[in-house]
């Protein structure tokens, strides 16, 4: 009893306080986004008047097992419907997007849905809110099993994953209200990004929390590349959103560092995100997921332990490919280039490991959906980190830079390997959470598999060719030493291609639609009849004993 | 000590002693695993999460 007066007193302090804030901003973004903090507070204020009713009563709409035993895995249980749902919004926002570069009149005149401003809501939505909820429920999920131990904190999990999705709620309706830093991948204001800070101390507690009252001697290797993706994102974070508010009221704040110091912590902090959120992250699921679809150990673990120590020890050395050809220093360019050639070699060590982990299983490629997806994330992880490392070539990146090539790069690391091995994890997990016998349907996973497939080929292949277009028209003199494309023949040119991507993006979008499908039904506890993917046909002629053949 | 000498000092430190005790961890890290008797312990590593059904649930 007692407990629950001092909570609601914390969540009244917490109501009060962002009212006062909302009544003393300078600008309407900064009161509105206080008015959603205050809502959160509301709503936090009522669920721990209320407990048990709501809790009740959310397990019976999401038709959520009892949960008693021996891992905590009702937020799990959140953390997929989250991801599914994030997942759909920015595949949508990502295809609308496409098509306002198609169809300028798409914009609609307003500010608030012009390209500038959905363009970050797209980038966000894909990766912090379906990546980073399918981080962090896929985190607490394999911490706890390979650790054999319940989740440590349970109250503070709990605030972990409702304070992350409310920071997806204030970084989207900011972007959309114009409220940015300016600096890629970390839009979100100064305030926003204290909330996350606290949000990702409170992340970090309850997963060293958890590897320190684990019943198992050895920590597995997926829990140290989600740990290293959990420091090191928040150390980025801390350094690149240094900024000073103009007002402890208002919503704008500027950097601490500026000029080409400003652009190389803002690239340094850019590349690393790719490098410990959508892969250190994302190669923790590997590491769990495919050795347990596959139901056979990863190939080798001693690889692993250097996949991952290189990756540490190389990737936080590369963001200065990303300003190649600018003011900063040339000896940078070159370090930044050299280290990216270098993480060549650990990602594929990587994704051989993760391939080779099938090794003497290879029919379960054709026989189970689930698994084939998986092979073709990894696939795509060795695609993009070979292309990566080539495109940070100066003399590549002099034709690459600027160009839609960096977008088909992007989308193919992300959609191939992010989205695959993201949407695989959900398969694998849903029944399990849900206590259910399969998926509702795995012929629809089948199709999920390759409409996203096609799609992201219509995707890469559409941008290879418009950046590479794009890079040559920019580059091209005339004999009297005048370029030959205006900028705007240049756009002109790129048209079809625009229209091609938006297709891609548009099956995947699709591809998504039938996975939202299926985990519905499977939540729901219904099994879709269905003849079954492979059959082996039984073949009369072949079946009998070899004869023996005479030797000449 | 003005901000140059600093910066002077420590850019001599990265590419010397800094470099040299970064390369010699990143060594020793890697090798670690690849130890004589560490067989078994990769052994034991990599097949733990098939231990128990379901986890251990």
């Amino acid at each position: 009893m007692e407990s629950v007066v001092s909570r609601s007193g914390w969540w009244l302090a917490a109501l009060f306080a962002s009212i006062f804030a909302m009544a003393a901003a300078v600008d309407w973004g900064f009161a509105v986004h206080m008015g959603i903090f205050a809502l959160a507070a509301l709503i936090g204020l009522v669920v721990s008047l209320r407990t048990t009713d709501f809790q009740a009563a959310a397990r019976g709409l999401l038709k959520v097992p009892q949960d008693e035993g021996r891992y905590d895995d009702d937020l799990i249980r959140y953390g997929m419907i989250a991801t599914v749902f994030w997942g759909m919004a920015g595949f949508l926002v990502g295809l609308i997007i496409a098509l306002q570069l198609g169809f300028p009149a798409l914009n609609l005149g307003l500010e608030w849905t012009s390209f500038g401003r959905l363009r970050p809501l797209h980038t966000s939505a894909v990766i912090f809110a379906f990546g980073g909820s399918a981080l962090i429920s896929t985190s607490f999920y394999v911490v706890q099993r390979t650790c054999r131990a319940r989740l440590a904190f349970p109250g503070l999990a709990r605030f972990v994953f409702w304070g992350y999705q409310l920071f997806i709620v204030l970084a989207a309706t900011g972007y959309l209200m114009g409220i940015t830093q300016g600096k890629e991948y970390a839009e979100p204001e100064w305030y926003v990004d204290l909330w996350l800070t606290i949000v990702w101390v409170a992340y970090l507690a309850v997963f060293v929390g958890t590897i320190v009252k684990r019943t198992e001697p050895h920590i597995y290797v997926a829990n140290w590349f989600y740990l290293s993706f959990i420091l090191t994102v928040a150390m980025l974070h801390l350094v690149n959103n240094a900024n000073v508010p103009v007002s402890l009221f208002g919503s704008k704040s500027y950097p601490l560092w500026s000029g080409v110091q400003g652009a190389l912590v803002q690239w340094w902090y850019g590349h690393n995100a790719v490098g410990f959120f959508l892969t250190a992250g994302f190669l923790a699921m590997m590491y769990y997921f495919v050795p347990k679809q596959a139901q056979r150990p990863v190939y080798s673990y001693r690889l692993s332990i250097l996949h991952f120590w290189s990756l540490i020890f190389l990737y936080i050395w590369a963001g200065p490919h990303h300003l190649h050809y600018t003011a900063l220093p040339d000896w940078a360019q070159t370090l930044g280039m050299v280290f990216s050639v270098m993480l060549w070699m650990p990602s594929w060590g990587g994704m051989i490991n993760g391939l080779m982990t099938l090794n003497g299983a290879w029919d379960k490629v054709r026989t189970d959906p689930i698994i084939r997806m998986m092979v073709l994330a990894l696939a795509f992880y060795g695609m993009s980190t070979f292309e990566g490392p080539m495109m940070s070539v100066k003399s590549v990146n002099s034709l690459s830079h600027y160009t839609d090539w960096t977008i088909g790069h992007v989308h193919s690391g992300a959609l191939g390997w992010n989205g695959m091995i993201t949407f695989a994890c959900v398969y694998y997990l849903v029944p399990r959470l849900w206590g259910r016998e399969r998926l509702y349907s795995l012929r629809m996973v089948n199709w999920h598999f390759w409409l996203a497939t096609l799609g992201i080929v219509f995707y890469a292949s559409s941008m290879w060719v418009a950046g590479i277009t794009q890079g040559l028209m920019w580059r091209e003199y005339g004999a009297d030493g005048y370029l030959v494309n205006s900028f705007a023949e240049t756009v002109a040119a790129l048209h079809p291609m625009y229209l091609l991507r938006a297709f891609g993006g548009g099956m995947f979008l699709v591809g998504a639609g039938i996975m939202t499908f299926n985990v519905w039904m499977t939540i729901l506890g219904k099994l879709r009849d269905e003849a079954p993917l492979y059959h082996p046909v039984h073949n009369a002629d072949a079946d009998h004993p070899l004869t023996a053949v005479p030797a000449e | 000590m003005s901000t140059h000498s600093t910066y002077d000092m420590l850019r001599h430190f990265a590419d010397s002693w800094g470099l040299l005790a970064m390369l010699l961890t990143f060594l020793v890290l890697v090798l670690w695993p690849f130890r004589p008797g560490a067989r078994s312990a990769n052994e034991a590593a990599k097949t733990m999460i098939f231990k128990d059904d379901d986890d251990g649930e």
